[in-house]
């Protein structure tokens, strides 16, 4: 065990720095920054489906490490618990239960659900508020609680469904891949209590070769279709998943196939924000130029005098 | 003749100059209800339509004041809108000399009146402005409850209101650029925002610009 390669360090007690901050960041919502001074080794958390037991010590770790308190539920005569994602759960495990056509074996598949950290993050690209989405060079997506207004357009800009807006303070909520934590240099709570290391984190780089390795031995086992889920519509994404089926990931709990950030997003925070100052900027200044040219249409004295007389005449 | 286009109130005063009373103080009281919420709404609207306009959010209290209000004053705006609606659809009734008034639009922004049919209480521009509200604002509303998220969530999908939010900011442009010809042509025409403050008119402005209501109202006395 203490020799597998992606056991984290025991974390720092004493004189703890954190390596990257605000001056790393490469985009911000509703801003424009400056780019970078330097780039961050890109991260990446990398999910082994194949390799997931569902034991949800990755959920029991997310809400311990962030603090949360996610309300007492209900069974609802599934695994899955809570049902989806909620603003104090920013990970669940999803549980699938696929026939395969082909060997006619019942599969448990059991994803582990939550932000993707995308390359091209359509939750900051339709975000409002400036500074409330950011992306760091190392590829975290991250939320500034402090400037979020709560509108909700994130949930409308994201390919995978994630953030979810609290009810009590309004303001919107998702995995910040424990931005804090990778800032100090530990990896995420998930990945540190996976008892079967089907999470494991490190550079994206060596998360693909390490996925790759997992890959040709699904290969050797018969799982023909196993792959990466690292999905180019979306410049790629910072949490990865290892697949059994990768030709079919819809059959984990819908995960999209081709995700992107959907054009009807792209046709708002797009061309209709700038034709649509440019079509208010127009109208106004037509009417200003039509003032000029035409001057004031005014009432003559003798419209008076017709209403005068229009008037009078039925004393 | 009926005169569909005379509203309650509208009355001919004799005198120098004639006046003629135009808007009831109902009338417009919720003239300036409606457009109070018109253009706070604009201004919140614009602040999160817009990265460079997001300051405008000072205004409210910040960007959690601002959303939260937003639709708010939405529902107000609907509602007293409505009243606008009752009072006003009569008039802005689409007439034959409307379609004249409209094919002689160079002579209305030349200023040459005498080349125009008479009209009513309202001319064509008018109509139009009034329908565009009309049919803008119900589009507002409704694609505006899909995106309140606060209360109406989980009753459209995401993908609904993608749509949504998208139809909604796009109909506000579109209400905007009404609003910027509603109130050039009220500041351009000059004796009309006595109107809707006083509630009167001179008669020479109702003969310029309204003669066949000014014959109407004269005929009804």
């Amino acid at each position: 065990m203490a020799n597998f390669e992606y056991v984290l360090p025991p974390a720092p007690t004493a004189n703890v720095k954190t390596t990257y901050g605000q001056e790393d960041l490469v985009r911000r919502s509703a801003s424009n920054i400056p780019p970078p001074s330097r780039q961050l080794t890109p991260v990446a958390k990398l999910i082994d489906v194949s390799k997931c037991i569902g034991c949800k010590a990755c959920q029991v770790a997310c809400l311990e490490w962030n603090d949360m308190h996610q309300e007492i539920g209900f069974n609802h005569g599934v695994y899955d618990n809570p049902l989806d994602l909620t603003p104090e759960s920013f990970t669940v495990m999803r549980f699938t239960e696929w026939v395969n056509p082909e060997s006619k074996n019942l599969e448990w598949l059991i994803r582990k659900d939550g932000c993707m950290h995308c390359a091209d993050p359509g939750c900051l690209k339709a975000c409002p508020a400036p500074g409330a989405i950011v992306q760091y060079s190392n590829g975290i997506v991250d939320f500034d609680h402090d400037k979020c207004i709560g509108c909700g357009y994130c949930i409308k800009g994201c390919p995978f469904n994630i953030p979810r807006i609290s009810q009590v303070d309004n303001k919107a909520y998702k995995c910040t891949l424990c931005s804090d934590r990778v800032a100090v240099g530990q990896g995420p709570a998930c990945a540190k209590s996976c008892p079967t290391h089907a999470i494991v984190f490190g550079t994206k780089e060596e998360m693909k070769q390490h996925a790759e390795a997992r890959i040709k031995d699904l290969k050797a086992r018969g799982f023909a279709n196993a792959g990466l889920y690292d999905p180019p519509g979306v410049g790629g994404t910072h949490v990865m998943y290892v697949l059994h089926h990768a030709d079919q990931p819809q059959i984990y709990a819908n995960l999209p196939k081709d995700p992107r950030i959907s054009p009807v997003v792209e046709l708002w925070k797009g061309v209709t924000k700038y034709a649509g100052l440019a079509a208010m900027g127009a109208f106004a200044a037509i009417g200003f130029l039509h003032h000029v040219v035409t001057g004031a249409n005014r009432v003559s004295p003798e419209d008076e005098e017709n209403a005068k007389r229009l008037a009078g005449g039925h004393r | 003749m009926t005169a569909y286009d005379v509203e309650s109130g509208d009355q001919v005063h004799p005198g120098n100059p004639v006046t003629v009373d135009r808007y009831t103080g109902g009338a417009r009281i919720n003239h300036w209800i409606t457009a109070t919420c018109l253009v706070l709404l604009a201004i919140s609207g614009l602040a999160l339509f817009h990265p460079s306009l997001f300051f405008l959010t000072g205004l409210f209290g910040g960007g959690q004041w601002t959303r939260a209000i937003h639709p708010w004053l939405g529902v107000i705006l609907f509602f007293s809108f409505a009243g606008l609606f009752i009072r006003f659809w009569r008039a802005n009734l689409w007439k034959a000399e409307d379609d004249t008034w409209m094919a002689r639009l160079r002579d209305v922004l030349t200023g040459h009146e005498e080349r125009l049919p008479e009209v009513g209480k309202y001319n064509a521009g008018q109509k139009v402005v009034f329908w565009s509200m009309s049919v803008l604002i119900i589009t507002l509303i409704c694609s505006g409850v899909l995106i309140w998220d606060q209360y109406f969530a989980e009753y459209s999908s995401v993908e609904t209101k993608r749509f949504a939010v998208l139809i909604h900011s796009l109909a506000a442009v579109t209400i905007i650029c009404v609003w910027i010809v509603h109130v050039y042509a009220a500041i351009w025409v000059r004796g009309t925002i006595g109107a809707m403050t006083r509630g009167r008119v001179t008669g020479g402005w109702a003969w310029r610009h309204h003669r066949k209501w000014l014959r109407e109202l004269v005929g009804k006395r």
